[in-house]
């Protein structure tokens, strides 16, 4: 396997030996298209700002700097509103959603991956998505769900009754405080790994990275 | 099909988990909650760092202001005026207000959005002390408070600020007001949801009818009893 650091252009596989391949692979490989990416952006900004302004409600040291309670409030109702509205958008573009499907579905393999996390062992074979990605998709997806379902019941107060309000204030605390920590997990996995963000925000990752991280998603007909 | 767009859609069943969870949970919040502020607290009792402070529900009051900064004000500047339908408009300073007769209040405080502190000692000048001394004149209804975070206002009928467990608080769990508390001088309204104990107090008007306060004007019940008012029913407090 041949590394091709830095080098996009297909034109880098001429280094090649010729006896690697029949014909030549080009050194990068399309991970998301331009919709895919622009959902996953307009959700990280649209969570970022539900973050900032929950901190800014909930963090005495915050709320004392910050002030104006009113305000921060609406935008955090609005930006959580909001929240599904580019997953929803995406549902218009083939690759979303087959990129979806795929979340969706473990193969045998994703039980060897996550086996192998449990243990700390190598050895983790992948699909275009690993398990854990495939479980933060769903998770996160069905959090975003309860948020969503809590903040209206605590938005418009007379939607149901007082015992709903309050439960829903319970839930839509400590579940904030779970995403915290799991978005936290999410952001730090990123920065660890270059590639994976390159993908992101470029569309494209390098060939050797797919195949070390992903191999069952290249080895697919 | 490529790659895994066969097999066991676990995708699925762990979204209509979460919504299965979070529903079960919204229902069953009464009792967790008093299982997690159990717990919550007790580790609170032996945290060094503070850090459980930051969870839900750990008992503590959480900090509310409407407006973008709020002055400090001291011994040296603070003033409460005392105005309006009276005979003897005053001017306090805090030394004088600190001078006058003291009530000690012992309740639990309630918040609008839920939280509770129990058993939290306010002490004070009663607000009916402060208005006889002014001279309420025949045709006043209500008192307007205002702030000198220049935003915040509130309202109360005239009877329900001649309650004996209605202060100009000077103290607050057994120490002077800090400025996040609402200090030096704010109002403490026993019998009603928290909104009504308008912090940074620094003007009392005597009105002939009740004006809206500013949650008032935005939805927030003018009588704001606790248990009886905004659709909930918390335990009063008073």
């Amino acid at each position: 396997m041949t590394s091709t650091p830095g080098s996009a252009a297909p034109t880098g596989e001429t280094m090649h030996p010729p006896a690697d391949t029949a014909t030549p692979l080009p050194a990068r490989v399309r991970r998301f298209t331009r919709s895919e990416r622009w959902v996953h952006r307009a959700t990280a900004t649209l969570m970022g700002v539900c973050v900032v302004t929950a901190a800014c409600l909930y963090l005495p040291r915050l709320a004392e700097l910050v002030g104006r309670r009113e305000l921060v409030v609406t935008v955090h109702e609005w930006a959580g509103l909001l929240l599904p509205a580019p997953f929803l958008l995406g549902l218009a573009s083939r690759a979303f959603r087959r990129d979806l499907r795929r979340l969706n579905r473990f193969a045998p393999y994703d039980k060897v991956w996550l086996r192998a996390v449990v243990r700390r062992r190598p050895g983790r074979p992948a699909g275009k998505f690993n398990a854990g990605q495939k479980l933060w998709a769903a998770w996160l997806a069905g959090a975003v769900l309860v948020m969503l379902g809590t903040g209206l019941l605590m938005w418009f107060t007379h939607l149901a009754p007082v015992a709903w309000r309050t439960g829903s204030t319970f839930v839509h605390d400590w579940l904030a405080l779970a995403l915290g920590v799991v978005i936290a997990g999410h952001v730090g996995m990123a920065v660890g790994d270059p590639e994976a963000r390159r993908g992101m925000r470029t569309g494209f990752v390098r060939r050797d990275w797919a195949e070390r991280e992903h191999g069952e998603w290249l080895d697919a007909p | 099909m490529t790659d895994s767009e066969t097999g066991a859609p676990v995708g699925r069943r762990v979204v209509l988990g979460m919504l299965g969870a979070g529903a079960l949970t919204v229902a069953a919040a009464p009792h967790l909650q008093s299982v997690v502020d159990a717990v919550v607290g007790g580790a609170a009792d032996k945290d060094p760092t503070g850090l459980t402070g930051l969870l839900p529900g750990s008992g503590g009051f959480r900090f509310y202001s409407v407006a973008a900064s709020v002055p400090h004000r001291s011994a040296a500047d603070y003033r409460l005026s005392v105005d309006g339908l009276v005979d003897r408009p005053a001017t306090y300073t805090l030394a004088r207000l600190r001078a006058l007769p003291r009530t000690r209040v012992v309740r639990d405080v309630q918040c609008v959005t839920g939280w509770r502190v129990p058993d939290t000692p306010f002490e004070g000048v009663r607000l009916s002390h402060l208005l006889d001394a002014a001279g309420v004149r025949p045709g006043a209804k209500a008192v307007r408070l205002t702030c000198f975070d220049g935003t915040y206002t509130e309202s109360l009928t005239l009877d329900q600020a001649r309650r004996p467990d209605v202060l100009v608080a000077l103290r607050m769990r057994d120490k002077d007001i800090g400025h996040a508390h609402g200090g030096p001088v704010r109002l403490y309204v026993a019998p009603m949801y928290f909104y009504k104990s308008a912090k940074w107090l620094s003007g009392i008007t005597v009105t002939d009818r009740v004006r809206p306060g500013y949650w008032e004007e935005r939805g927030y019940d003018v009588d704001a009893w606790v248990g009886r008012s905004n659709g909930r029913d918390d335990a009063p407090t008073s």
